[in-house]
């Protein structure tokens, strides 16, 4: 097998902008059918994993609950230990914040997926100073922005320190001897965030590790990525954009002691299908309509704008007047731009040029749509993407819950097949077995830490 | 033959690993290499739904269990476990305990509620505290605390999470293509809660389960869980040496009670005797922790007979798996004459009827 291998993982549609509702064939975003669909398509497209993502407040616009897209979701873990009975070999990977949680309590929860899911276990690690989302914690928003990533490496640390406190062979369980488990380790971390101490509480679990995702583009946010992860989620520009931020992320590894391929790169991707490029041209078209809505658009306008826009005609031009620059007019989602003038500048310029109203303006500057075409064209560019090292493969965002990923399975995947670019049957039991991960080996105890 | 029944007996069972002996792992059929498998539970939750009984509670803590290299040790994750089993099962409730003590209210809340939904309407959750200072450790936030508030802090996070899986009425979601509105936001709730021990803003990010609320289930063992149970629960599991001290003590709750009833079933009386007296010669110091019975399956369905009235049933739990469980299902359950659930949720089977949203208009609570 010379080719490179693409690996492919199913986001479920999230509580965002790009998730259509208002297509008929939009089924419910939080009754388990809809998780076990869309599980099972992934599964019968011999994808890696599932991804579930996590919110921990509602979003906010103007002090009101953002009342437009998507909202409301179940608990990661939970679900994904649900999908663990209706599945077999497809990894289960899910958010949970490092801030909100507690290490013990984490660890644990992540060893328990991989032992009732027979190692398919993942963990995106993300982080939060977020005050708003505090909140509804007892942790609240205390954590300084510089302390996220503090917080998470000893979360990582001490979380790593459980998964090794009992040996691969310390669970005995000989009815002869008499033994049941024996040299279990105990923690001991003392650290700026966490004072621990304790004996694991499980087995070492099948992977050793839950395989770890990351996410978070800034300096630190790579710095901790190439330390920790298995995996990193990004967002994906063009192919050169992928090469440099891949190469970037392996050199990182290195420089951590690792080595580049113990890194898997997996940015998210939309797709739109057709039988012809126009026919997906326009179905993407439409799609994106159908996402940005006339009140998306004026609630995307306000979030730059900074400012209340009720009764702004969004068919028209872009407001003539500037936008306010220190401005949290939404609260729960990140930032749309660092510099809102200079963003209002470029857009009028933008919607101009075309001809664009402003909610043709907002549809085209929001617009995320990567693979378009038919499955053969969709295919080889996912294809080219993978031999240049723009990326190991993608996380697949389909835009309908829960049979957007139908049409991928059907008629794409048996073409990646055809290309000798992806698995024609599941090799491996394990999630770290599907993404050509190494298990980590047991350490017999577990070491004080300062 | 079984005798009318004065009232109907309610029957859960609670299942801990190998059971609730740390030496039941050494027992002929306990298959201990597979007990942190998913084989090993679901094995365990078919003879339980097949049963039809009304409650499959997992345990849980922070607690290794032993320091004995000879016992049984270490837990899954209870929500864990009944999450795994949900999509596999159809008829009995799933009811995992998660502690207050240590865990984020609104982390509890929205993985019950979630359960609720994987499982169709069939969750309960039980409330435990963590008393140790071995499992204050393991967190390293605070010291461990006496019991009276402990169970002061699970009582406000009674109020918060039932607060909480109210804070989206049931017709939230309205999708509305004239307005391009996907939720009615004035049907979403900030609970504001402000309590002794931490506050919470609100709303849940998951929409009201298919129950409405979860069942909660409250352990009495002592004064604060008596009073928290009195207070909070919509079921009582009743920890007493004998029927009539638990009688009493369910006289001063006004909800349903069950007691806590140890069992080891043999068909022979003298066998189960002999297991029961081997189970304690491998790990000493291992008493009842509530009214124990080791016998047969006819004198257990005679035991259960005889509940005072009062007491609305029983939670077994097998000292060992699964032989004493297979006995339950095969030789007591059908000797007592329950009639079928009526209906598909654990409220259902409880005779609860789903609670209205207390913010909704007209809503109760």
């Amino acid at each position: 097998m010379s080719k490179r291998q693409v690996h492919l993982g199913a986001h479920f549609p999230g509580v965002n902008n790009t998730t259509v509702w208002r297509d008929p064939r939009a089924g419910s975003q939080v009754d388990f059918s809809s998780f076990e669909h869309l599980a099972r398509t992934a599964e019968r497209g011999l994808m890696d994993f599932f991804f579930l993502a996590e919110g921990l407040r509602l979003r906010e616009q103007r002090g009101k609950i953002h009342d437009l897209d998507v909202v409301g979701r179940p608990d990661t873990l939970t679900v994904l230990n649900s999908l663990a009975s209706v599945t077999t070999h497809l990894g289960l990977a899910g958010t949970i914040n490092a801030t909100f949680n507690e290490a013990a309590e984490v660890a644990r929860q992540f060893a328990s997926l991989d032992h009732l899911s027979g190692g398919r276990a993942a963990w995106n690690v993300v982080t939060s100073s977020d005050a708003f989302t505090g909140e509804n914690f007892r942790r609240g928003g205390y954590l300084a922005h510089a302390d996220r990533y503090v917080r998470a490496r000893e979360v990582l640390d001490v979380a790593r320190a459980f998964w090794d406190s009992w040996g691969a062979d310390a669970l005995v369980a000989d009815p002869t001897t008499g033994v049941f488990a024996r040299g279990i380790g105990e923690v001991e971390h003392h650290g700026p965030q966490f004072d621990v101490r304790g004996p694991g509480l499980l087995p070492r679990s099948p992977q050793g590790h839950p395989v770890l995702f990351q996410a978070g583009d800034s300096d630190a946010g790579r710095e901790f990525g190439a330390t920790y992860a298995d995996a990193i989620f990004t967002m994906h520009g063009t192919l050169e954009a992928g090469v440099a931020f891949t190469a970037d992320m392996r050199s990182r590894a290195v420089r951590n002691g690792r080595s580049g391929d113990d890194l898997r790169i997996l940015p998210g991707a939309t797709f739109v299908l057709g039988d012809t490029l126009e026919e997906a041209k326009e179905n993407a078209r439409e799609i994106r309509f159908l996402q940005v809505g006339p009140e998306q658009a004026v609630a995307f306008l306000e979030q730059v704008w900074g400012r209340d826009l009720t009764g702004f005609d969004p068919s028209g031009p872009l407001p003539d007047f500037e936008p306010e620059v220190a401005s949290d007019i939404a609260q729960g989602r990140t930032r749309m731009t660092k510099d809102p003038r200079e963003t209002a500048r470029t857009w009028r310029q933008l919607a101009e040029a075309n001809g664009w109203n402003a909610r043709e303006l907002v549809v085209e500057v929001t617009g995320r749509q990567q693979f378009v075409g038919t499955p053969g064209q969709v295919a080889a560019e996912i294809d080219a993407y993978v031999q240049a090292d723009a990326c190991d493969g993608f996380i697949l965002v389909p835009h309908l819950t829960p049979t957007g990923l139908d049409e991928f399975v059907e008629k794409v995947v048996p073409l990646l097949q055809e290309r000798g670019s992806y698995r024609t049957e599941y090799t491996g039991q394990t999630l770290r077995d599907h993404l050509g991960l190494s298990h980590p080996h047991a350490v017999p105890s577990v070491r004080a830490t300062a | 033959m079984s005798e009318p029944l004065r009232h109907p007996v309610r029957l859960g069972v609670e299942l801990d690993a190998a059971g609730r002996h740390p030496a039941a792992w050494r027992l002929p059929g306990a298959r201990p290499a597979e007990l942190f498998t998913a084989a090993h539970w679901r094995r365990l939750a078919a003879t339980v739904d097949a049963a039809d009984l009304d409650l499959l509670v997992v345990p849980d803590s922070f607690r290794l269990g032993s320091a004995d290299e000879r016992d049984q040790r270490g837990r899954l994750d209870a929500v864990a476990v009944a999450a795994n089993l949900a999509p596999l099962t159809r008829r009995t409730g799933l009811v995992p305990v998660v502690t207050t003590t240590h865990t984020e209210p609104f982390h509890t809340q929205k993985a019950v509620a979630t359960l609720d939904f994987t499982s169709r309407g069939r969750a309960g959750w039980q409330v435990e505290v963590s008393a140790t200072p071995a499992e204050a450790d393991l967190f390293g936030r605070k010291a461990a605390a006496p019991a009276q508030e402990l169970w002061a802090e699970a009582a406000e996070t009674v109020d918060v999470v039932r607060l909480l899986w109210d804070s989206w009425e049931d017709d939230a979601v309205v999708k509305d293509l004239a307005t391009g509105r996907f939720v009615d936001r004035d049907k979403l709730h900030y609970v504001d809660f402000t309590g002794e021990h931490f506050s919470v803003k609100g709303p849940s990010i998951t929409p009201r389960s298919p129950q409405g609320q979860p069942l909660v289930v409250v352990p009495v063992r002592d004064e604060p869980s008596l009073a928290v149970a009195a207070a909070h629960a919509d079921l009582a599991r009743l920890e007493a040496p004998d029927a009539t001290v638990a009688a009493r003590r369910a006289a001063r709750l006004g909800t349903t009670t069950l007691l806590d009833v140890e069992v080891l079933l043999r068909r022979d009386a003298s066998q189960a005797q002999e297991v029961a007296a081997h189970l304690d010669e491998l790990s000493p110091g291992h008493g009842p922790r509530t009214l124990r019975h080791v016998g047969t399956p006819a004198s257990l369905v005679e035991l259960l007979h005889d509940l005072p009235a009062g007491l609305d049933g029983a939670v077994l739990v097998p000292l060992d798996l699964p032989a004493t469980l297979e006995l339950v299902a095969s030789d007591v359950v059908p000797h007592l004459g329950r009639p079928p659930a009526a209906g598909t949720t654990l409220r259902d089977r409880f005779g609860l009827t789903r609670p209205a949203s207390r913010y909704a208009v007209g809503g109760t609570r």
